[in-house]
């Protein structure tokens, strides 16, 4: 029972006037950097580090996790109404969350990205309180060839997500995984088709050409349209907030988001984007409105939204529990804490109980700070849809370059950012899916890292891959996710087949 | 609304610095890994210390530190107010990459923090001293899996001598790489490998917890407070520090040099760096002068014939 007493403790301590200052700080700043591309929570973290020297542990424990919360919330914003997004665990969000939004509907599907992020923050956060050491300990069973499958899954149920075509899908994916071996190869430092260009040696920033294929390419897309295009953007139609069916389809999504998006940010290398990709994949196997995905399905908004969030909080537990941190964020909150003498580690709940339960208490703070600030703001943020079209994308254009040369500051990277935004036109023009290339670069180098670990510790064995019950959990899944529709769709074919025949009759 | 939109922007941009700095420190990795907690201790320290009244820092990451190495050379070349972070990580990659621009580019101007790496194995596992790994490493090289940091890095060059010191060949060495300790970190503790390396900082907490078994350390001598002993004691000739270091720009005057030299002994000197070293954990490595740029052609030296050695420069 002393696991509530520290919590409520926390929280007291956390709901302090001045403690709920720098939550709103927090958040604030957060979303701030979170919708700008280019100034992600890693470095706003680092930048507010020094600052927060001269404030109690707590006010600045309180003050990080409102900006880690808030960066991880604020980046669906710009992918929602711009289809730029930020950090690249919103990528799967712009793909329904902008055709909601181009359809008058950007309210509900901000709506429901804020409140997918509060319900799945929280679930999350106590996950972290109360089950943090059982995850890490199933955490820590994944090795190399595990995550290999894990990625294998992924990979299968993302590609059957994407897109009506097989074969572009497959097209794009592979455009996305050539696109991946670029760079010094991590396993034996030896450089990849980069030309001899230094830059091009640690390989292409996902967010990069996200922002290239998502938004120039977008632009560009609209630009060559011309006056034949599509009449403008709908800013909003109906009620800007969720209608009760949104809620009704809304709610499921959230809780299954937050499932899959958990343990996936509590594994040391999951990373939040994997979350994402397989709660969308989920959401469009389980909708009753399948036609809606790929025009602006709430669900796939919802889902994914509540997965990076509760991957957020995921990537927590290992860095209290082992002291490990998974992503940049985490590394330098880690310099946070040890700046306060506090050492993340398997003693530290032990150790120093009152901190990490501030710590949480904060976390539940300011995920509530999150959603006050948030919900306020939709109304606002949709009205930006209400730019006429010519400034409305230039205004995109400037934001997406201005982003990417903040985030570094070099040549190359524009040079990329274009031509990649060249590269998403033409697949645009020519009608290959765009996610897949993305996927593609983020999932490419996981899932071959993992196999070359899992076969150079077997030293070339290949039956390792299936000898771990997990892996052959996870493969079985991946193999029925590909055969079943396969089977289902034979029979509906035959179904069809047979009805055609009845009706000649 | 646009109004709106702009006054965003300008929340974000005016959380950055915009003043001009007495000192420009290029720490040339992403936020969060040790040469840019290295640069971010410089400048909370220097300017607490009123050695200068501006410090700001700036990320150019990249390739080992190559990218910004190489950035900073060309770019900063007789700024007197320019400092770049690095260290023996750099030395490694410079060599790997084939870096153009080589430290020899720059102004070494003083060696400021040290740590040392650390052997360890899963709680769980048989090997109980450093002889046990040997001799499993001697019988077969390929069977004992080594987890540690990139490939090339002070992890890498710590498993190829400790190969040779054994007197196995330093090719045969199974190393599987992690992109940081952390990624290590969980796959020992989940017995996924035979062992690890990595600086001791990372292993601490576990081996305090008891999850960890600490075989050795790389320094000259044990680690006051850890039980361990040195490589040297378990019988292999090996001594590795993974120092971090500083660095002016090219092309400076001697007054300039010996300017900076003395504002970078002034801060290794202060109340305010030390507390910085022992909340980090960082040995203090001070050296400076002379006797750093003869360290520093030793480690280059010695580095490229490991290297060599493991097959990764030809």
């Amino acid at each position: 029972m002393a696991t509530f007493d520290f919590l409520l403790q926390g929280l007291l301590v956390a709901a302090q006037p001045m403690n709920l200052l720098y939550a709103l700080i927090g958040v604030t700043l957060g979303t701030a950097v979170g919708v700008l591309p280019g100034i992600g929570p890693a470095l706003t973290v680092a930048l507010l580090l020094p600052v927060t020297y001269r404030l109690d542990p707590g006010g600045s424990l309180i003050m990080f996790a409102g900006i880690y919360y808030g960066g991880m919330y604020g980046g669906s914003t710009t992918s929602i109404l711009l289809n730029t997004p930020g950090e690249s665990s919103s990528i799967v969000t712009a793909l329904e969350g902008n055709k909601m939004a181009r359809a008058g509907r950007g309210g509900p599907a901000l709506a429901t990205a804020a409140i997918g992020s509060f319900v799945a923050g929280l679930i999350a956060t106590l996950g972290l309180a109360f089950i943090a050491p059982y995850i890490v300990k199933l955490a820590l069973v994944f090795g190399p060839r595990e995550y290999f499958a894990l990625m294998v899954l992924a990979f299968v149920t993302v590609s059957s997500a994407f897109g009506d075509s097989t074969l572009r899908g497959l097209t794009s994916l592979f455009v996305g995984l050539g696109l991946a071996v670029i760079g010094i190869d991590q396993l034996t430092g030896q450089a990849r088709l980069s030309f001899g260009v230094p830059e091009l040696l640690d390989g292409i920033e996902v967010t990069t050409l996200a922002v290239a294929m998502f938004a120039i390419g977008e632009t560009l897309f609209i630009a060559a349209q011309g006056d034949k295009g599509p009449d403008k953007v709908e800013a909003v139609r109906g009620s800007i907030w969720m209608s009760a069916n949104d809620w009704a389809r809304s709610w499921k999504a959230w809780l299954r988001g937050t499932f899959i998006g958990f343990p996936i940010g509590a594994m040391p290398a999951g990373g939040a984007e994997i979350g994402t990709f397989l709660s969308y994949a989920t959401e469009k196997r389980l909708t009753k409105h399948p036609e809606e995905f790929g025009n602006g399905a709430i669900e796939g908004v919802a889902g994914p939204e509540a997965a990076n969030n509760a991957s957020a909080a995921g990537t927590l537990v290992p860095l209290l529990t082992l002291g490990l941190p998974t992503t940049a964020t985490a590394a330098i909150m880690l310099a946070g804490f040890q700046q306060y003498g506090l050492q993340p580690g398997p003693l530290l709940f032990a150790t120093n109980p009152q901190l990490v339960w501030g710590l949480i208490a904060s976390l539940l703070i300011a995920n509530f700070m999150l959603l006050v600030l948030n919900l306020p703001l939709i109304g606002l943020w949709v009205k930006l849809l209400t730019i006429p079209k010519p400034w409305l994308y230039a205004g995109i254009l400037l934001f997406a370059t201005l982003g990417t040369i903040g985030a570094n500051p070099s040549v190359y990277e524009l040079g990329m950012l274009l031509a990649f935004g060249l590269l998403g036109y033409a697949m645009r023009v020519f009608g290959y899916p765009i996610a897949p290339v993305v996927v593609g670069l983020i999932l490419g180098p996981l899932a071959e890292q993992q196999l070359r670990r899992a076969l150079a510790i077997s030293q070339g064995d290949y039956s390792v891959l299936i000898t771990s019950p997990i892996a052959a959990v996870l493969l079985l899944i991946a193999a029925a996710a590909l055969i079943v529709p396969l089977i289902l769709r034979a029979r509906g074919r035959g179904e069809v087949l047979s009805q055609l025949a009845a009706s000649e009759d | 609304m646009k109004h709106f939109f702009l006054a965003t922007i300008l929340a974000g941009a005016m959380s950055l610095p915009a003043y001009a700095a007495d000192y420009t420190i290029i720490a040339p990795a992403n936020p969060g890994g040790g040469w840019d907690q290295t640069a971010r201790s410089l400048q909370t320290v220097m300017q607490q210390e009123g050695i200068s009244g501006n410090v700001q820092v700036q990320n150019v990451p990249g390739a080992g530190g190559t990218i910004g190495l190489a950035q900073f050379a060309s770019q900063q070349k007789g700024n007197a107010n320019a400092l770049i972070v690095g260290g023996y990580v750099m030395v490694g990659a410079i060599l790997t990459n084939k870096s153009p621009v080589t430290l020899k580019d720059v102004t070494p101007i003083a060696r400021l923090t040290g740590e040392y790496e650390a052997v360890v194995v899963p709680a769980s596992s048989d090997i109980k001293t450093m002889a046990d790994l040997v001799e499993a490493l001697k019988k077969d090289p390929g069977a004992v899996s080594w987890a540690g940091g990139s490939a090339g890095g002070t992890d890498h060059i710590a498993v190829g001598l400790i190969a040779k010191a054994a007197g196995v060949d330093p090719t045969k060495i199974n190393y599987i790489a992690y992109s940081g300790g952390g990624e290590a970190l969980a796959a020992i503790l989940g017995s996924q490998v035979t062992a690890g390396v990595s600086g001791y900082g990372e292993f601490e907490a576990q081996v305090k917890a008891g999850t960890l078994r600490l075989l050795a350390v790389s320094g000259p001598e044990r680690i006051a407070g850890v039980e361990a002993p040195t490589l040297k004691e378990s019988g292999l000739d090996v001594v590795v520090e993974n120092w971090r270091m500083v660095a002016a720009a090219p092309g400076l005057s001697d007054e300039q040099k010996a300017a900076v030299s003395a504002d970078i002994e002034k801060l290794a000197k202060s109340a305010g760096w030390q507390e910085v070293l022992k909340t980090k954990g960082w040995q203090d490595s001070y050296l400076a002068g002379d006797a750093f740029n003869a360290q520093l052609d030793k480690d280059v030296a010695a580095t490229e014939g490991v290297l060599k050695d493991i097959g990764l420069v030809k």
